[in-house]
């Protein structure tokens, strides 16, 4: 438990503070709940119509609005899986060419990766969807989303990358270069799949982060999920129900990705403590 | 390029609005999550249940959606305000979620022994904290608060784009939306506003980051 380095176990008067303060810290809880309802309620927000749509079959706009929201949805991953993919490919370009390069090409790396590092996501989009179009590269907005978010993320993904190479004990490289495997044989088959093994973990809560980003496109008319919420919003009016819908089905995804991070990182570091790796799981890297 | 420095004027004004704006979030922000913090780490376990509850909701769900719940839900219930003071407080909300786990993680670095060697000293609770905790805490915070400062200045580009007028990003929609100045430079203008704020603030995170490093 976190709070276990700030103070002991407590005893009975300690346990006694602690449950008076438990008593007190849910009716100041509940007070404000109450209050929250309550004004809820009083601008009318728990109204049938506000809701039905949202979570009751029968309502008539219920199949179309979830056609909309779930086809947003789709958009939504879409654009994140994309983005994902390509940041990948290139981040481990160029962490692994940053590497093993001359100067002068390291020194560019390092620049371009700083630049787009300190460019915020949405002025990347931005940049794509505006810029591009007017040196003749006119496309679906899916791609400026995707443009954008791989432009941030690769470098970000390319310093998780090489911080996992670097990680790799010495001895590895070493023994790859004594068995005379070349510098792209050593990185391909030693250094590459044991450093992604362990940024693994990292990997996945940036997918989070890239999840988050995509809905961004509502700013550029890609019809990702809060675009397709915001359309809906229009004819029926209910704009709290519906955000607290969508940024449930955000916290819910980004929640249990997080959830496979967390996994992940458990098992990985128990497999690390073991003592070796047998051969045969060497031959088949 | 002349379009950047015709427009000077307006970029330094565009820089100053999101100064005005990081600096009121920050300072905010800051405070929500040092309570945050503390709730997180309290004995009492309902303040416990708020602070994980919170940190769990706003860390997953996109800042986008923070901001338009805030501007479009709100006066819906009768809070009404301008996009800006919405654009702030939904800014403050998102980042105090990450304030909050950057300070759990600066008291978590602080090694037990040291808290329990002040306990068998016998400090207090609030002499153990004062004394011996958070100035061990404090150290370990800053690096990650500053990359959380970082991240709160590129996010509030996203509360500009979303209409919030006399910050950087919104230069861009003033020249290239609404006066129809070429793109490239335009956007070449602001990308460089943000780094002109972004990279000093990141050498100086790097050089806190070596300068507080402790060798346990």
């Amino acid at each position: 438990m976190s709070g276990s380095v700030l103070y002991d176990t407590p005893g009975p008067r300690g346990r006694r503070r602690i449950a008076v303060a438990s008593v007190a810290a849910g009716i100041a809880l509940a007070a404000l709940a109450a209050l929250a309802v309550r004004r809820l309620a009083a601008n009318g927000q728990f109204d049938g119509s506000r809701w039905s749509p949202l979570f009751n079959p029968g309502d008539e706009n219920f199949p179309a609005l979830w056609r909309l929201l779930g086809g947003g949805l789709v958009h939504t991953l879409t654009a994140a899986g994309l983005a994902m993919s390509f940041s990948l490919v290139l981040g481990v370009l160029i962490a692994t060419t940053r590497i093993s390069a001359a100067r002068w090409y390291r020194w560019a790396v390092v620049g371009v990766v700083e630049l787009l590092r300190g460019v915020p996501v949405v002025i990347a989009i931005f940049f794509a969807a505006q810029v591009l179009p007017v040196y003749g590269l006119k496309l679906p907005p899916l791609w400026y989303i995707v443009i954008g978010l791989t432009a941030y993320n690769s470098v970000v993904i390319s310093e998780i990358v090489r911080a996992g190479i670097l990680a790799v004990p010495k001895g590895q490289r070493e023994a790859a270069a004594a068995l005379g495997l070349t510098r792209g044989q050593t990185l391909r088959i030693v250094l590459l799949p044991q450093a992604f093994r362990s940024m693994l973990p990292a990997l996945i809560s940036q997918l989070v982060v890239i999840l988050k980003d995509t809905s961004l496109g509502a700013f550029i008319s890609y019809e990702e999920l809060l675009r397709r919420a915001l359309i809906a919003i229009q004819t029926l009016h209910n704009p709290i129900q519906t955000y607290l819908v969508i940024g449930g089905i955000f916290i819910l995804v980004n929640y249990l990705v997080t959830r496979l991070a967390t996994y992940l990182e458990a098992r990985l570091s128990g497999r690390r403590a073991r003592p070796s790796v047998p051969a045969e799981d060497l031959s088949t890297g | 390029m002349d379009v950047i420095t015709d427009n000077l004027g307006l970029y330094a004004d565009g820089l100053l609005g999101t100064l005005k704006i990081c600096g009121l979030v920050a300072v905010a922000a800051l405070l929500l999550g040092i309570v945050l913090a503390g709730f997180r780490v309290s004995p009492v376990p309902p303040l416990r249940a708020v602070g994980t509850t919170y940190v769990t909701l706003v860390r997953n769900c996109p800042l986008t959606i923070v901001l338009f719940a805030f501007a479009f839900g709100l006066p819906e219930v009768g809070i009404n305000g301008s996009y800006f003071a919405f654009g702030a407080a939904g800014l403050t909300v998102y980042t105090a979620a990450f304030v909050c786990e950057a300070v759990r993680s600066g008291i978590g670095a602080v090694d037990a022994g040291q808290a329990e060697a002040a306990r068998s000293i016998g400090l207090t609770f609030g002499q153990s904290l004062r004394l011996v905790i958070l100035p061990q805490a404090l150290r370990a915070v800053i690096p990650p608060l500053g990359n959380v400062g970082i991240a709160m200045v590129k996010n509030s580009a996203i509360v500009g784009a979303f209409g919030v007028g006399g910050e950087l990003y919104s230069v861009a929609s003033t020249l290239n939306g609404a006066r129809g100045e070429p793109a490239l430079p335009v956007y070449s203008g602001v990308v460089i506003g943000y780094l002109i704020i972004i990279i000093p603030t990141g050498l100086l995170v790097l050089a806190a980051e070596k300068r507080l490093r402790v060798t346990r």
